[in-house]
């Protein structure tokens, strides 16, 4: 736990998560680790035990758990989402804005530079799961 | 044409000075090639046979004078002294140094420009008609269509590791001078019996070595949900794209082992969900965008005549200027496939003379057209000589449009790490041969691909070529009766390959086959498609 960047100001859960198929089946777990090939939406209708997901990307270059992040946020989730695997300090700004509020990289990353890198961009054109105001809400109020 | 306000120029600064920082970080060893290799590409930056490329984003195609001046400068600055435009309406430089690049970032940025996702597994430049705003038969000008689909997939959080590349097109009439259809998402701006503007999406087309031609999966979008639907379009890709193959991870392959119908209905469901999500910038948005693409303020009045005493310019008028929606003007493109050159090849000093005769004749706008010509959209025919004359005198006064000489050909082996074979010098050898019967041929549209990635668009051709490797030899198979227009079609290859001195025998073969078959008025295609194949391949093998 030495090396996760957390932005959130509730206590991490303190046991593992279990899988999407162990969750599923017997869902007293309050955390659930969603591999890439899982289908996020399969945990929907069980959102209100749920306090951790973690989102497993076993490679920095497979971007399915963006979606499945944000998925989970649309329909309501509220509790920790954090990133675990192969997560890199160029991915971060992009994996905040599809709400992940917690980050557990296999490799620790520079505090400093995950701050800069977390600033990127002054604004954003989309609307995603950080409640960002996206530039067209800015330009029409 | 659009200009950027605060928000559009700090969103490229701000990426100008990320990319500033990776490449540091990388310079300094704190990030490995393979960390880094994602992160240069949606900058533009590929590591090619020799040296770095860089490719930059035109937006749908569309360059102000001081935007080809500033691609100019950086030509001379930073590279060799050419640019080369390439068939998604961008322009790439093929001699770059990686510590150099965040400098021409900046450089572009300062004219509103920027090399954003034009590589890697993410959303691409957006395309268009390369005659937008200046054809009489577009429904409405389709850039600014494109324009908020340009910001929309901008660094979109969700979609930067996508499966594969992802490139969309948007044109706005039936006429298709954007080969829309093999596209990854195709749209076509259309009116539906209630008189509402609307978005027909055409989803899964593309060359690469497994063409498919897109499907239309809906036929009207309303424009205020437009964005919603490239969105669930989108999700449901990056989520179900196969990522275990990269040969198969397109869009394309997805809606093919779905089929058209099971995606639609994903899309369709993933839709209905987004837009509950205040996903869609509002109408008013799309207007503000529109005001910056007005119609320029044409002459009236003028006269339609034109002196064609220097047959010379008549024929380059004939072949190089097309029908332009107001009197007294047309669209002319300048030709960059002189006889026997590099297409879509221009030197610094060529691209600044586009840039001043862009800037005199054509309201200070012109085109990249995905076959690698320049448009100046809005010329009065009584400035047609004077161009015509400082166009010749630079080299750039070929009458080719549509001909055998106007070939697409990708980089192949000459600077391309994936090309099995050589493309560039195949297609000076058959614009050397054929150009001089090119009035003779008519339209003939020829494609050439230094391996099966179909960068050369070989599929799509009249005529196409594919390098392929055979055995560590340069090997070429021909392919006859591709289109990438309305009328779209999937070429079909004659049979065994040639090498690179019988492809050009094999070409000059399949035009005389259609002289010889050809009644009154049929182009290349159509005579092809009237006879099929077989008279072609008795000529070739027989």
């Amino acid at each position: 736990m030495a090396d996760l960047l957390r932005f959130r100001d509730d206590e991490p859960v303190d046991h593992p998560a279990v899988t999407v198929d162990a969750y599923l089946e017997q869902s007293n777990a309050a955390a659930v680790r969603i591999e890439p090939g899982d289908d996020a939406r399969a945990l929907i209708p069980h959102l209100d035990g749920l306090r951790l997901v973690e989102v497993n990307f076993p490679a920095f270059t497979d971007g399915r758990g963006y979606s499945a992040a944000r998925i989970l946020r649309e329909a309501g989730y509220t509790g920790e989402m954090r990133a675990v695997g192969d997560v890199l300090i160029d991915q971060l700004s992009a994996m905040r804005r599809c709400g992940f509020d917690a980050f557990e990289p296999d490799k620790p990353l520079d505090p400093e530079e995950a701050k800069a890198a977390l600033a990127t961009w002054p604004q954003v054109y989309q609307t995603a799961a950080d409640g960002r105001a996206p530039i067209w809400k800015l330009r029409h109020g | 044409m659009y200009k950027y306000d605060q928000y559009d120029q700090a969103m490229v600064d701000a990426r100008v000075a990320e990319f500033r920082d990776q490449v540091r970080r990388r310079v300094e060893g704190r990030i490995t090639e393979d960390q880094f290799k994602p992160l240069r590409l949606q900058n533009g930056l590929y590591l090619q046979l020799h040296a770095y490329m860089l490719r930059v984003a035109v937006p749908y195609g569309t360059l102000s004078s001081a935007q080809m001046h500033a691609l100019a400068d950086i030509a001379d600055k930073y590279d060799r002294g050419y640019g080369h435009f390439t068939t998604r309406q961008n322009i790439q430089y093929n001699w770059i140094k990686l510590e150099d690049t965040p400098d021409i970032l900046a450089d572009l940025a300062k004219v509103e420009m920027h090399a954003i996702q034009t590589s890697g597994n993410c959303i691409r430049n957006i395309s268009s008609d390369h005659y937008a705003g200046a054809t009489a038969d577009e429904l409405i000008d389709p850039r600014p269509y494109a324009e908020l689909l340009r910001q929309w997939s901008s660094f979109h959080p969700e979609f930067l590791a996508l499966p594969r590349k992802f490139k969309i097109c948007v044109i706005a009439s039936e006429a298709d001078r954007a080969a829309m259809k093999l596209h990854d998402i195709g749209i076509r701006i259309v009116k539906n019996d209630s008189g509402e503007i609307g978005a027909a999406f055409y989803v899964g087309g593309g060359m690469g070595r497994t063409p498919m031609i897109a499907p239309c999966i809906n036929p009207f979008v309303p424009l205020d949900q437009l964005v919603t639907y490239c969105e669930a379009c989108l999700r449901v890709y990056n989520r179900y794209g196969r990522r275990d193959n990269k040969y198969k991870a397109r869009i394309k392959i997805l809606v093919h082992e779905l089929g058209a119908a099971e995606y639609t209905r994903q899309v369709e469901e993933e839709f209905a969900h987004l837009l509950t999500q205040d996903i869609e910038p509002p109408l008013a948005e799309l207007e503000r965008i529109s005001t910056y693409f007005a119609s320029p303020a044409f002459e009236t009045g003028l006269s339609d005549d034109i002196d064609r005493s220097d047959p010379d310019f008549a024929l380059w008028v004939d072949t190089n200027t097309v029908p332009h929606k107001a009197p007294g003007y047309v669209s002319a493109v300048i030709s960059l496939k002189p006889a026997g050159g590099i297409p879509g090849d221009a030197s610094a000093e060529q691209m600044h003379l586009i840039a001043d005769l862009t800037k005199q004749y054509s309201f200070d706008e012109c085109r990249v057209t995905h076959t690698q010509n320049i448009v100046l959209p809005h010329v009065k025919k009584a400035d047609l000589h004077a161009l015509w004359t400082s166009l010749e005198a630079a080299g750039l006064g070929a009458a080719n449009l549509d001909r055998i000489g106007d070939i697409i050909a990708c980089p192949g082996l000459d600077y391309c790490s994936l090309a099995n074979a050589r493309s560039i010098p195949v297609a000076q050898k058959i614009s050397e041969r054929l150009s001089p019967r090119s009035a003779e041929l008519g339209e003939l549209k020829v494609k050439i691909s230094g391996c099966i990635n179909a960068c050369g668009h070989h599929h799509a051709g009249h005529i196409g070529v594919l390098g392929v490797d055979k055995k560590g030899v340069e090997n070429y198979q021909l392919l006859l009766g591709g289109s990438e227009a309305d009328d779209t079609s999937l070429g079909k290859i004659t049979g065994p390959g040639f090498d690179e001195a019988g492809i050009v025998d094999a070409v000059e073969k399949a035009t005389e086959v259609y002289l010889a078959q050809r009644t009154d008025g049929e182009r290349f295609l159509d005579t092809y498609r009237r006879i099929g194949i077989n008279p072609f391949k008795e000529a070739l093998y027989g």
